[in-house]
């Protein structure tokens, strides 16, 4: 019964195979195959958003997809969104904005931004806070993470804008 | 949180899907989105040893509006539907009910199909899909058939579908007259405490036809033709919203757990109702 299965994911660009139970979690599969610690684990029941990665250009909560399902997917998670020297336009603005106090939830919540901004450029406060409403954070009271995002957005349209 | 193991498959078409189902008989389950399937299956209170992917098949998503009638197939996604301007504008109801499922990384994976299907007495779509009058299209070794959502649910996780049928699309037609979706739910990603589908029509300033289900308050959605029958003829104001209240409380069967007591229950039940009824009689 516990036949492993050859799993192909393509992980910021990168391809990757390897074997896998088919009824691993693609979070364990994320972090302990693939070493991207980013995404975390916070409840494991599909309620706080800290294990958010984009599959297939969705947002989804990585603790409640088996790595069955994700065979042939494309993924995106915070390692693919900027690094320690490039950071992307959300980091810096939570950076700035004091968007994370622990930064536990931070990875999953700037990646579920991300999509957000992709879908929805241009987002009021309230659409913020309904788009992030699946990612849990224990610190912040949310205030300065909603700034961080609208600051993002004001910051990529006008790098949008000059590229025009 | 680890499932027991199972044998996986994503078979490329129905027939294999089928195939799968009659080989393995109540060992098998299919999996659409999973948001339902999953946790369950982590807490260990679904067992499947064989799991089979629906996310192969074609043909499952889509949405058709043609002729009076809406189609949605089985595989899509919440999401969808709320980025659907073809159905929110033929039937505003589906919109103003997927944006209150869950959040927004849930919605992206659960399906329509799922959410029908899984029979969960929570799940939001079944009472919607009463309120509508929708039909569910299976297919099974012995081929297609429709049954009427208000036939559909026996009890919780008891439904109409044989274990070897497959749910591809829900139809319903288009719905006339104002609508309401309304919900009291703890927090963002609860589900109901109670939850109220409303279509109501007008005809020379009075109630045409009036539909209304509820959800989360008995082992399955209850469609109350009673509650529907106390607003016909009438001005919808408030002597006529508090009869269809007090039919649809009749009607109900809410059991306490962790959101509360019966009493409350049929309390929430009937603010959310009578907020419905004149949300959907303002937009008639
Ligand atoms: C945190 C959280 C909050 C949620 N809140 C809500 C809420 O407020 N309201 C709500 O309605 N739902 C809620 N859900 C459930 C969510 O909407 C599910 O996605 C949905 O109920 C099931 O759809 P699915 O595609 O994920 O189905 P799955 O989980 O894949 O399947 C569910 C069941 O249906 C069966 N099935 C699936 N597709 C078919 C098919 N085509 N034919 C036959 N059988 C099929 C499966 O075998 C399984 O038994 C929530 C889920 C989570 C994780
Ligand atoms: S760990 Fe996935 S939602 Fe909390
Ligand atoms: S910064 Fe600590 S949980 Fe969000």
């Amino acid at each position: 019964m516990s036949n492993k299965m050859h799993v192909k994911l393509n992980v910021n660009g990168e391809d990757h195979e390897f074997l896998a139970e088919p009824r691993e979690l693609l979070i364990y599969a994320l972090r302990e195959k693939l070493n991207l610690t980013g995404p975390h684990v916070g409840c494991e029941t599909s309620h706080c958003g800290a294990c958010t990665v984009t599959m297939n250009g969705k947002s989804v909560k990585s603790c409640t997809v088996f790595v069955a399902q994700a065979d042939g997917a494309e993924i995106t998670t915070i390692e693919g969104l900027g690094s320690p020297g490039a950071l992307h336009v959300l980091q810096e603005a939570f950076k700035e904005h004091h968007g994370l106090q622990c930064g536990f939830c931070t990875p999953g919540m700037i990646t579920r931004a991300a999509k957000l901004l992709e879908e929805n450029p241009n987002p009021t406060e309230a659409e913020v806070r309904f788009g992030i409403a699946g990612n849990i954070c224990r610190c912040t009271g949310y205030q300065n993470i909603v700034k961080s995002i609208l600051a993002a957005a004001t910051e990529l349209n006008a790098a949008k804008e000059a590229a025009q | 949180m680890i499932p027991a193991a199972f044998e996986y498959y994503r078979p490329k078409d129905m027939a294999g899907v089928i195939a799968l189902l009659q080989e393995h008989g109540d060992d098998a389950r299919v999996v659409a989105g999973g948001h339902s399937l999953i946790p369950m299956m982590k807490l260990r209170m679904a067992e499947v040893p064989h799991l089979i992917d629906l996310q192969g098949i074609d043909g499952l998503g889509g949405i058709t509006i043609k002729d009076g009638a809406v189609r949605i197939g089985a595989m899509t996604t919440q999401h969808e539907i709320i980025t659907s301007q073809a159905l929110a504008d033929a039937a505003p109801i589906m919109k103003e009910a997927a944006l209150q499922i869950a959040d927004p990384q849930v919605r992206y994976m659960g399906t329509v199909g799922g959410n029908v299907a899984n029979g969960d007495p929570g799940n939001d779509m079944p009472g919607l899909m009463q309120c509508l009058d929708a039909q569910f299209h299976l297919t099974g070794p012995d081929g297609d058939r429709a049954v009427a959502a208000r036939d559909f649910y026996e009890a919780a996780y008891m439904t109409e579908r044989a274990d070897d049928e497959v749910l591809t699309a829900v139809t319903f037609a288009t719905p006339v007259g104002g609508h309401a979706y309304e919900k009291q739910k703890r927090k963002i990603g609860d589900y109901a405490t109670a939850a109220a589908a409303v279509q109501i029509s007008k005809a020379g300033g009075k109630v045409a036809t009036a539909s209304i289900a509820m959800t989360n308050l008995s082992d399955t959605p209850i469609w109350s033709q009673a509650a529907g029958a106390a607003l016909l003829g009438t001005d919808c104001g408030e002597a006529a919203n508090k009869a269809a209240v007090a039919a649809m409380l009749d009607d109900i069967d809410p059991t306490e757990d962790n959101r509360g007591p019966v009493a409350f229950k049929r309390h929430a039940a009937g603010i959310v109702l009578g907020r419905a009824i004149a949300r959907a009689w303002s937009r008639a």
